[in-house]
């Protein structure tokens, strides 16, 4: 029987999955992309998890917006990388370090 | 039935912006000055809105997801002047520079837009939509500039941590739907008040969201953002960033944790805690080794966010009003800070060093003076507003026995003395490597210098604006 307890702990794990992968990862802004997006994503679980559990449908409700805003988020993140990929011909995390002070 | 009277400034702004896109498409490079004219009319028009559907007392509307109050009235129309502001220093800089085009207005309006959704927001899922509004307008504003790898590494890295922030944020408000089974903050604010409201996963939950406000507050650990992004972004989006949205974390604090998670304040007073030390020792120190005027600013918005928060942790009614008060007061400073730098940049020179301020009584004793002014009043020197600020938050830390926090809020404050009259050193005992004299523009000059005797108007007489914030909050 799969219970709500089990959607959260995978929302968890997925949420931690995508913490975990934007900070070890210091190669591919990309990487860094798709992160982010498996964070809103595992946020989604949650809400669709509690909004069967409540038999709420505001949790789906809010799915929708934040389906919504990950798109916009991704479009802008990608937009920047293509701005930053033409000034330094590079999407390495590591190479990110010209300001400091 | 839905009053869509109490939303009437966004809805008025929402079709501003359309019509500011949609003449600037059709304009020519040489013309651009009517986005700047219709921009700053379309915030006029706004204001007004506020002030023809201002309200008395607190109304809600949409089924009770968004709030119109007389202190949202306020925040919102002093947003609006800052705004102005922005773009009126902006301007020449932005023309002189190559960067005088139409998204910069449409962006800043948008941000605005989401400050405003963030003021009025009565429930998460509104907040965290004016969050978004408010972010996004300031991720690509911050890559303004194509030609500049730095402006796209800092952008790139506001991106990155603020996507982090706000799916921490929302990770927190998922728990919190679950655990008790509403978003808007009237209700939850009921059922948290409840006994059983405080155990575990609510704590978890609240940590969650106190990370995500921090965020936008730019509080230590969560500040790595705001030094790259003041020195990376171009200097008229530093100064966008540096002003409005300090009102919008202001907003989104007072929202969520005041009205929503109120009941919870033991708990999260302790977390603001840690995160208030750590704000007022790591800006107040890193700001002492910078060379970088953008980059010292960005520290110095650190340490007052720790002042911010200070009005925050006291969280009696007295302690919001007076955060609200140091708010108001240091968006203003900030704002004339950047000012200053925008109006002593050329074309091709940026005055971002403290070198550049060298001997700027021997060019414009005026506008040092000025400066002097701003300086003294980040400080927290009587009798500019900085220091009634800076009193009251700790006055009402005092009321409730934090006696050692507001200690440290003193000692902090002379420690951060150095930086500040470091820039007075320069200015007036110091010979100028740039003898040119300053020529800005008449509406420039007079602006900046108004802001800067605002500072000295309102610190002589800090009761006008004290008991405005008391009337409204």
């Amino acid at each position: 029987m799969v219970t709500v307890a089990h959607y959260l702990v995978l929302a968890a794990i997925l949420f931690s999955l995508s913490v975990a992968g934007i900070f070890i990862n210091r190669k591919n802004l990309i990487l860094l992309l798709m992160c982010i997006e498996l964070m809103l994503l595992a946020v989604n679980f949650n809400f669709i998890a509690f909004s069967r559990m409540l038999g709420d449908t505001l949790g789906q409700v809010f799915v929708f917006f934040i389906l919504t805003v990950a798109a916009a988020e991704a479009a802008i993140g990608l937009a920047i990388l293509v701005v930053l990929f033409r000034n330094t011909q590079s999407i390495n995390v590591d190479e990110l370090d010209s300001l400091k002070g | 039935m839905i009053d869509y009277s109490l939303a009437a400034p966004e809805i008025f702004l929402t079709a501003a912006i359309c019509v500011v896109l949609m003449v600037d498409a059709f304009l020519r490079a040489e013309q651009r000055r009517w986005t700047y004219t219709l921009s700053m009319l379309a915030l006029v028009g706004t204001a007004i809105c506020s002030a023809l559907f201002g309200v008395d007392e607190r109304l809600t509307t949409f089924t009770g997801s968004y709030v119109a109050d007389p202190a949202g009235d306020v925040l919102k129309l002093f947003a609006y002047l800052i705004v102005a502001l922005v773009f009126l220093y902006s301007r020449d800089y932005l023309e002189e520079n190559g960067l005088f085009k139409g998204e910069f207005f449409v962006l800043g309006l948008l941000g605005l837009l989401g400050v405003m959704i963030i003021i009025s927001g009565n429930n998460l899922l509104v907040l965290y939509l004016g969050l978004e509004v408010q972010s996004l307008s300031l991720y690509a504003l911050i890559a303004l500039n194509r030609e500049s790898a730095r402006s796209a590494e800092s952008a790139m890295k506001y991106f990155v941590l603020g996507a982090i922030a706000s799916g921490t944020l929302l990770y927190g408000i998922s728990l919190l739907y679950g655990m008790t089974g509403t978003i808007e903050l009237g209700p939850l604010a009921a059922q948290l008040a409840e006994p059983g409201g405080l155990n575990v996963p609510t704590v978890l939950a609240l940590a969650f969201i106190v990370v995500g406000v921090a965020f936008k507050f730019g509080a230590v650990p969560f500040h790595m953002w705001i030094p790259d992004v003041y020195q990376g972004a171009p200097t008229p989006v530093a100064l966008y960033v540096g002003s409005a949205p300090k009102i919008a974390a202001f907003a989104l604090a007072w929202r969520v944790l005041v009205d929503g998670l109120g009941p919870l304040h033991v708990s999260w007073s302790d977390m603001l805690i840690v995160l208030c030390v750590l704000s007022l020792v790591i800006g107040n120190l890193l700001a002492i080794v910078q060379s970088n005027f953008k980059r010292m600013l960005g520290y110095s918005t650190i340490s007052h966010v720790g002042f911010i928060l200070m009005g925050f942790i006291a969280g009696t009614e007295d302690g919001i009003r007076f955060a609200m008060f140091y708010t108001i007061a240091y968006v203003l400073m900030a704002t004339a800070a950047f000012g200053m730098i925008l109006m002593l940049s050329r074309k091709g020179f940026e005055a971002e060093n403290l070198e550049d301020f060298k001997g700027l009584n021997a060019r414009s004793p005026w506008f040092a003076a000025v400066m002097l002014l701003i300086m003294f009043s980040m400080t927290g020197v009587p009798p500019l507003i900085g220091f009634y600020a800076k009193l009251v938050v700790l006055n009402s830390l005092l009321e409730v026995g934090l006696v050692w926090l507001a200690a440290l809020g003193v000692v902090f404050a002379v420690i951060g003395a150095f930086y500040y009259l470091r820039v007075v050193w320069y200015m007036y005992f110091n010979e100028p490597v740039e003898t040119a004299p300053l020529a800005p523009a008449t509406d420039l000059r007079v602006a900046i210098s108004a802001n800067g005797l605002l500072l000295l108007a309102l610190g002589i007489f800090p009761g006008a604006l004290l008991n405005l914030v008391a009337r409204v909050l």
